[in-house]
């Protein structure tokens, strides 16, 4: 009895473990579509979209998720098939060194520039 | 003087950024995206559709030969359009058409074969879309050319017409 | 028929008082009659009812479903509902310029009239650069957008307005929005006109804040009904994606924004000249910008207009022609001002400046974000995307900042100043913090950085709640400001606590999820006068029993021929219930997502409330400064 008791003991908190690892991705799940294109909309993301592609994609996903492929990877993969534009987060690469950095470069200039004027014309 | 400096300059960057917008206005005719690259055939396992057993995508596709993938359903309105199309092709001894039966009920795609025919050298069931995606496919119908080093040379979106088949045949010679 | 006749000819006549305008108006400028020619407020008033008549002829063919018009043929049918029959006029390409022609000439008429006190030239030469602007439109019109195309032979039906526009809130959304827009071209020609004249001063700060508060108030609430939209309509329960042509109108509502508190310090002290005139110009030509980058077709997004290239290349042109116009006259004309130079750096200049500073970086992200993907394209052939994660990180650490400053810096006083009340700011402060701290851990979230971002919301929130009680300064200010910072909050715990659950039901089953049950009852099947709908019935339970009912639909239009999802959302102070269906091929199965959205009504009340803040501002009786 007492054996019996530890087997379904051990059952559930691995049911359990497995319920929190399943909270987490189905998290990554919607993050990861919340974060990929419906390439046959108009401005959806693939989480949003009810349509077929859409639906094909979500497929893939959970399928790679259950692979155990990480977040990258999978954007990686459809980036393969599709282009760069299937991400919605541009990423920090040659493509993007520009996108990133001209609006900071601009403000640290900015206020450079405001700096001198206000403190070394006096 | 400083300040015609800073007109200028502004007005050089406003002309460069013209040139770009136009230039990019002119890109917008030819929109859909190309496949530059010949990519190679994805790695996978399906399901034929007349035996029901899964088959290896090394088995389906021998080097030496053309390929001509096409996503197809018998739900889908623009796939009885390009059927008399397929099946001219098949008449082709330089290239096989394999079918993808895309997100089907196997009744519904098995009638809509026998009723306008079977194209197809082998059709593989893709029940979840997933296969497509691994072609990089947008959705039903669309068309591959897979040349004989097995890459993916071509894609076309959408029905295939005349003008279409004429392009294939040129590139299957 | 006689409407289209009639449309085509007020335009023609439209552009032909246009140069009318302008021969008279350069006679009289050098006049040296002290009082302007009463025929020039004539014709303006006469180029108005020109494009207003224009303007109901349209509406006319759409009522009366007139198929010899091919805008009507293209955007409308004979099934549509009244209503957006007349809606449908301005919801397309053509109509939605004949819009803007109708509220450019309309403002500047109504500048003409409100201006009497102005000095005759400033007027005079802000009526010329405005008609500048009027022909441009009336020759974009007719060369490329005409609504009253002739078609022949007749067809018998039209091709139907698309479903998702078919909503109340889109019919109005693009007038407020256009009155906010064109408001900004009488900002932009009485700004060069000023530059030009030697003008820019206090006198024509304070006669042009009117104008601004104006344009801005209608800009705010025009952003805010169209993400009332697609909040309702499109079904994805979200009110703002980054998309390209959402980016479009708030960049010039970021410029517009700057500019206003600029003109405050304007009218006060004379300084800041340069600003005000730089911003002048570039809120009209964002406007402008986001016109061509949305109807030309070179952006992706579900907004977009027409996609047709030719009309992109004049509005392109014309842009240029404009900016370079306005830069050349600024540089030419604009006198530097030294007063600019004695700024204390702690005082209500200083932090006007620094507000600038801030705006115009957020303005250069969402600039940036939306046209680099075309410049990428042009120049080196990739495509990528620049979506929702790009802006919230570029955003975000620069707002925390930004909202602590807005807490203190507003009250300092002109000149020179001191931080008066530090104990009591840094009592709220600690109160903020601790106040999110006791939030955020209760929740499953990234605690250090959503405590941050939460604690300076609140900070922002409290210090003008406080003030706000005050009533010793400016009331105006503190409730915009004070609705900015429950906007923010509402924003980050709308984002934070919402839920969702995707499902898979048949009618009759009951699904739990996480909160309770979702039990979908029955489903009944409607014909309306162009479409048929499926409603479906569902109870939702929550975890203390409450149960509410929710009838999502699908409705299938017949022309054009569409399927959509209608959301059904119960809302309440607390937060929205939203529920949307579609249904699964092939099967009895429907795809429900259920969402639980916290505080959306708080969003769109805080946005009332920031444009309330101006309408206060507009009606302030002049002694209370």
């Amino acid at each position: 009895m007492k054996i019996f008791k530890i087997i379904l003991i051990v059952f559930f908190s691995l049911g359990f473990y497995q319920l929190k690892s399943d909270e987490k991705t189905a998290a990554i799940e919607i993050k990861i579509l919340k974060n990929i294109r419906c390439l046959i909309c108009q401005g959806q993301s693939v989480h949003d979209s009810e349509s077929e592609f859409a639906f094909s994609i979500k497929q893939i996903v959970k399928k790679k998720i259950s692979e155990g492929l990480k977040e990258k990877q999978i954007y990686d993969f459809l980036k393969d098939k599709y282009g760069e534009w299937i991400v919605y987060d541009p990423g920090f690469n040659k493509n993007t060194y520009i996108l990133w950095l001209l609006p900071l470069l601009l403000f640290f200039l900015a206020g450079a520039i405001m700096i001198k004027k206000l403190i070394f014309k006096k | 003087m400083k300040n015609k400096f800073i007109l200028f300059a502004l007005i050089g960057f406003l002309s460069f950024c013209f040139v770009i917008f136009y230039k990019g206005l002119d890109n917008i005719k030819i929109y859909k995206p190309k496949i530059n690259n010949k990519k190679d055939i994805p790695v996978f396992r399906a399901k034929d559709f007349n035996s029901n057993i899964y088959i290896d995508s090394e088995k389906i596709f021998e080097k030496g030969n053309f390929y001509l993938v096409n996503i197809w359903s018998s739900w889908c309105v623009p796939c009885r359009d390009e059927h008399p199309f397929l099946m001219k092709l098949k008449e082709h001894q330089s290239v096989r058409l394999i079918g993808l039966n895309y997100r089907d009920k196997l009744n519904n795609a098995k009638n809509f074969i026998n009723e306008f025919g079977n194209p197809y050298t082998k059709i593989l069931i893709d029940s979840d879309g997933t296969l497509s995606v691994e072609f990089g496919a947008y959705g039903v119908p669309e068309t591959f050319i897979i040349n004989k080093d097995k890459k993916i040379i071509k894609k076309f979106i959408g029905p295939i017409n005349e003008k279409i088949v004429e392009e294939i045949k040129l590139i299957i010679k | 028929m006689l409407a289209n006749q009639i449309g085509y000819y007020s335009l023609l006549l439209g552009l032909l008082s246009s140069f009318l305008l302008c021969i008279v108006s350069v006679k009289d400028f050098n006049s040296s009659n002290n009082k302007i020619n009463q025929n020039i407020l004539s014709l303006s008033f006469l180029q108005l009812m020109l494009v207003v008549v224009s303007f109901l002829s349209l509406i006319i063919s759409f009522v009366n479903s007139d198929f010899s018009n091919e805008t009507v043929f293209n955007n409308s049918h004979t099934t549509k509902p009244l209503f957006y029959k007349i809606s449908g006029t301005w919801g397309n390409h053509e109509g939605s310029l004949l819009l803007w022609l109708m509220v450019l000439t309309l403002f500047i008429f109504l500048f003409l009239i409100k201006s009497r006190e102005q000095p005759k030239k400033y007027r005079i030469l802000t009526l010329l650069f405005q008609q500048i602007i009027i022909i441009g439109f009336f020759l974009f019109v007719l060369m490329t957008s005409n609504p009253f195309n002739y078609l022949f032979p007749v067809p018998n039906e039209g091709l139907g307005l698309n479903p998702i526009l078919q909503d109340p809130a889109l019919a109005i959304h693009p007038p407020i929005l256009y009155l906010g827009y064109v408001g900004t071209s009488v900002i932009f020609s009485s700004a060069l006109a000023a530059v030009v004249l030697n003008y820019i001063s206090k006198d024509w700060g304070q006669h042009i804040k009117k104008w601004v508060l104006v344009s801005w108030i209608f800009l705010t609430v025009g952003i805010m009904l169209g993400s009332i939209w697609a909040y309702y309509e499109l079904g994805w329960g979200g009110f703002w994606f980054w998309d390209p042509v959402e980016n479009i109108s708030l960049m010039p509502w970021l410029s517009l924004t700057a500019l206003l508190h600029c003109i405050t310090v304007l009218e006060k002290r004379n300084m800041f000249t340069s600003w005000v005139v730089i911003l002048s110009i570039s809120t009209f030509t964002l406007s402008m910008c986001g016109t061509f980058l949305v109807r030309s077709g070179i952006l992706n997004s579900i907004h977009t207009f027409a996609n047709d290239p030719a009309r992109g290349v004049f509005i392109l042109i014309f842009l240029f022609v404009l900016i370079s116009l306005s830069l050349i006259i600024f540089f030419i004309f604009q006198k530097k001002n030294y007063k600019d130079l004695q700024l204390f750096w702690l005082s209500r200049e200083t932090s006007v400046l620094i507000n600038n500073w801030f705006m115009m970086y957020f303005l250069s992200v969402v600039l940036i974000g939306t046209v680099y993907p075309i410049f990428l394209d042009v120049i080196s052939s990739e495509k990528i995307s620049v979506g929702p994660p790009f802006y919230q990180k570029l955003i975000t650490p620069f707002l925390i900042v930004f909202l602590l400053l807005m807490s203190f810096v507003p009250r300092l006083k002109w000149i020179k100043s001191k931080i008066d009340n530090k104990n009591s700011l840094i009592i709220i402060f600690i109160i903020s913090v601790m106040l999110s701290l006791l939030i955020i851990k209760n929740l499953k979230v990234d605690l250090l950085f959503n405590t941050i971002l939460v604690s300076a919301a609140f900070f922002l929130f409290f210090t003008t709640l406080k003030e706000l009680f005050d009533k010793k300064l400016n009331i105006a200010q503190t409730l915009s400001h004070f609705g900015f910072s429950l906007l923010v909050l509402s924003i980050l715990f709308n984002s934070i606590l919402s839920s969702e659950t995707i499902t898979n039901i048949k009618i009759g089953e009951r699904y739990n999820y996480s909160n309770g049950e979702i039990f979908l009852k029955r489903i009944e099947k409607k014909k309306e006068s162009n479409f048929e709908s499926i409603i479906a019935y569902f109870e939702i339970k929550d975890r203390n029993s409450k149960t509410i009912e929710l009838k999502p639909e699908i409705r299938i239009y017949n022309q054009p021929k569409t399927i959509t999802s209608e959301a059904d959302i119960k809302t309440s102070i607390l937060n929205d219930k939203f529920l949307v269906m579609s249904h699964v091929k092939g099967n009895e199965y429907f795809n429900i997502r259920y969402q639980v959205k916290p505080f959306m009504i708080w969003i769109w009340t805080s946005v009332l409330l920031i444009s309330f803040g101006g309408l206060m501002s507009l009606f302030k009786k002049k002694n209370e400064k």
